[in-house]
């Protein structure tokens, strides 16, 4: 296994009480891994109760990029929450911290 | 062929002042722009204005025009502002007697306002974005202030009139970085294609250091040098909208295709689709390429035809907040942390603190993210952070007080108690059709 952090950058955002985290590959040629395994699901998964709403992905394969848009993550909107870090802005390092299996293992055996 | 080089003098209202005099001094820009207006930002400083009428600007906004217009003026150099807030103005006002306290005479100040739409959300029911089965009926008399985000169309129209200085109150933040290059570049406002790629150098720039090494420094993976000497970004934009993103050469930080890439997503939700008052423009063929030291070439954004509608920022009295902190260290820390917790549960409920909504953190641990693994390790200092909504102050206090009591009523070594109890001005949007709203432009000269 490998963190993301071995592979992408990131950057978070916040409009409302809506996240949004862009995750870049350091290299592009890691877009396509990065694509099989970031999906959406495993993004909510990762945070688990922190995000209440529907987490949606989009793609930018020009830039090594996939731009996440987590609903329902900023405690009801910045203006309002409790959390310490109401932006969210330390979310994009959470992210980073995602297990991901090695790209340099050879498959599992059958 | 002609290019058209601006700067980006802050990226919130607070930021760095010197580096906008360096981008003055040293970056052969023409325009100077400071974007310092958060969603909140502009609710409190209506509150300001109805408090005193001569207020409601932007806090820096002198400390800012102090240190620039002796360096921008003699160069030509022209200033484009959100520092109005909610009184564009008496902004305008103050800067002129700043000019005048300088020796610039002969300036143009010219104030846009026309972005407060209080009368008009107060009219009729508004459905609001965030909750889309409630209105602003929900929100009652607790509104204090509805700003529309306004396009380009007064800034363009005041720099035209030969404007020095334009002072705004609530724009679209890349409005004004767009302003100049549509008045530069004459493109017609139905040039949409123009006007996307105008948008993404505004949203670039915008932030100012975060596209220069700011937010961005991770050592061991990103290293930036010399963030304490950030140099603030400039973009040189040619008349096709393409540009490239560069800084003063010296100044520390750095900007590079993953500075960039971070940038040009920042906040972005659907990248095809980012809706501005004048354009939807269109990231999603942006490309970006190297084109020296601490230079990055832009291209490839597009646009579509603007909505109609703009966005309303209403800001509301929403509630109250309280919050208490202490710490603790050494062995046993967490376990200590988390039964000071406990106490000061028990304690609001003991004393009748009524609180519609509650968090109980242990820094270091689990406030940031609650996620696998996250309070797992015994950490060798626990801090805990309560805080609670209430309907009041007296209440929010309350909270506060009862993290503060766990000094000589708690755990055992409970140090560096803090509080803090304020009202929560809270922010909802809306979507109100653009002929309803009148921008204008007045001007006074120094």
């Amino acid at each position: 296994m490998m963190r993301l952090r071995e592979l992408a950058h990131a950057r978070t955002g916040d409009k409302g009480d809506i996240s949004s985290i862009a995750v870049i590959a350091y290299d592009p040629g890691d877009f396509a891994f990065l694509a099989e395994h970031v999906t959406s699901a495993a993004v909510a998964a990762h945070f688990g109760a922190t995000v209440r709403g529907p987490v949606e992905r989009y793609e930018l394969p020009g830039l090594g990029a996939l731009n996440f848009v987590l609903h329902g993550a900023l405690g009801g909107g910045v203006t309002r929450s409790l959390a310490l870090d109401a932006h969210g802005k330390s979310l994009s390092s959470c992210l980073l911290e995602m297990e991901l299996p090695d790209p340099q293992a050879p498959p599992a055996a059958p | 062929m002609k290019t058209v080089r601006i700067g980006s003098g802050a990226g919130y209202s607070g930021d760095r002042i010197e580096p906008a005099v360096e981008l003055a001094e040293h970056g052969g820009i023409s325009y100077l722009c400071f974007e310092c207006l958060a969603e909140r930002t502009i609710a409190l400083a209506q509150q300001a204005r109805l408090a005193d009428p001569d207020a409601g600007y932007d806090p820096l906004l002198s400390a800012r025009m102090q240190a620039v217009l002796p360096v921008s003026v003699p160069r030509g150099i022209r200033i484009i502002t959100n520092m109005g807030a909610a009184n564009p103005r008496a902004a305008a006002a103050e800067t002129a007697r700043i000019a005048r306290r300088l020796g610039f005479g002969g300036l143009k100040i010219a104030a846009i306002t026309g972005d407060d739409v209080l009368d008009i959300i107060a009219a009729a029911p508004w459905k609001l974005m965030e909750r889309p089965d409630e209105t602003t009926l929900a929100l009652g008399d607790r509104i204090i202030s509805a700003n529309a985000y306004l396009g380009v169309e007064a800034i363009v129209q005041a720099l035209a009139a030969d404007a020095d200085i334009v002072i705004t109150g609530r724009v679209a933040d890349p409005a004004l970085f767009m302003a100049p290059l549509v008045h530069e570049f004459g493109w017609d406002m139905e040039d949409w294609d123009s006007l996307g790629r105008a948008t993404v150098v505004g949203h670039l720039l915008e932030c100012a250091g975060q596209i220069t090494g700011g937010y961005f420094a991770d050592p061991g993976y990103k290293d930036v040098a010399d963030l304490a000497r950030l140099g603030f970004p400039l973009a040189e934009v040619r008349a096709d909208g393409s540009a490239t993103i560069t800084k003063v050469a010296g100044s520390g930080g750095a900007v590079s295709l993953r500075s960039c890439t971070e940038q040009l997503l920042y906040e972005v939700h659907d990248p095809a689709r980012y809706y501005q008052p004048d354009v939807i423009a269109d990231f999603s063929a942006v490309r970006l390429a190297g084109d020296g030291p601490d230079r990055v070439a832009i291209s490839g954004g597009r646009g579509a035809a603007r909505t109609g509608m703009l966005k309303v920022s209403i800001g509301y009295r929403d509630s109250f907040v309280g919050e208490g902190q202490i710490s603790y260290a050494g062995a046993g820390a967490l376990a200590r942390a988390r039964l000071g917790i406990e106490i000061v549960r028990e304690r609001l409920l003991l004393t009748g603190v009524r609180t519609s909504e509650l968090r109980c953190d242990v820094i270091g641990v689990d406030a940031l993210h609650r996620g696998p693994g996250t309070g797992a390790m015994e950490p060798a200092e626990a801090r805990i952070r309560v805080t609670g909504r209430t309907d009041s102050l007296a209440e929010a206090v309350r909270i506060g007080n009862e993290v503060e009591t766990l000094y000589t009523n708690g755990p055992a070594g409970g140090g560096g108690a803090s509080k803090s109890a304020r009202e929560v001005i809270g922010v909802v949007s809306t979507l109100i059709p653009e002929a309803k709203v009148t921008p204008r432009v007045s001007y006074q000269v120094t």
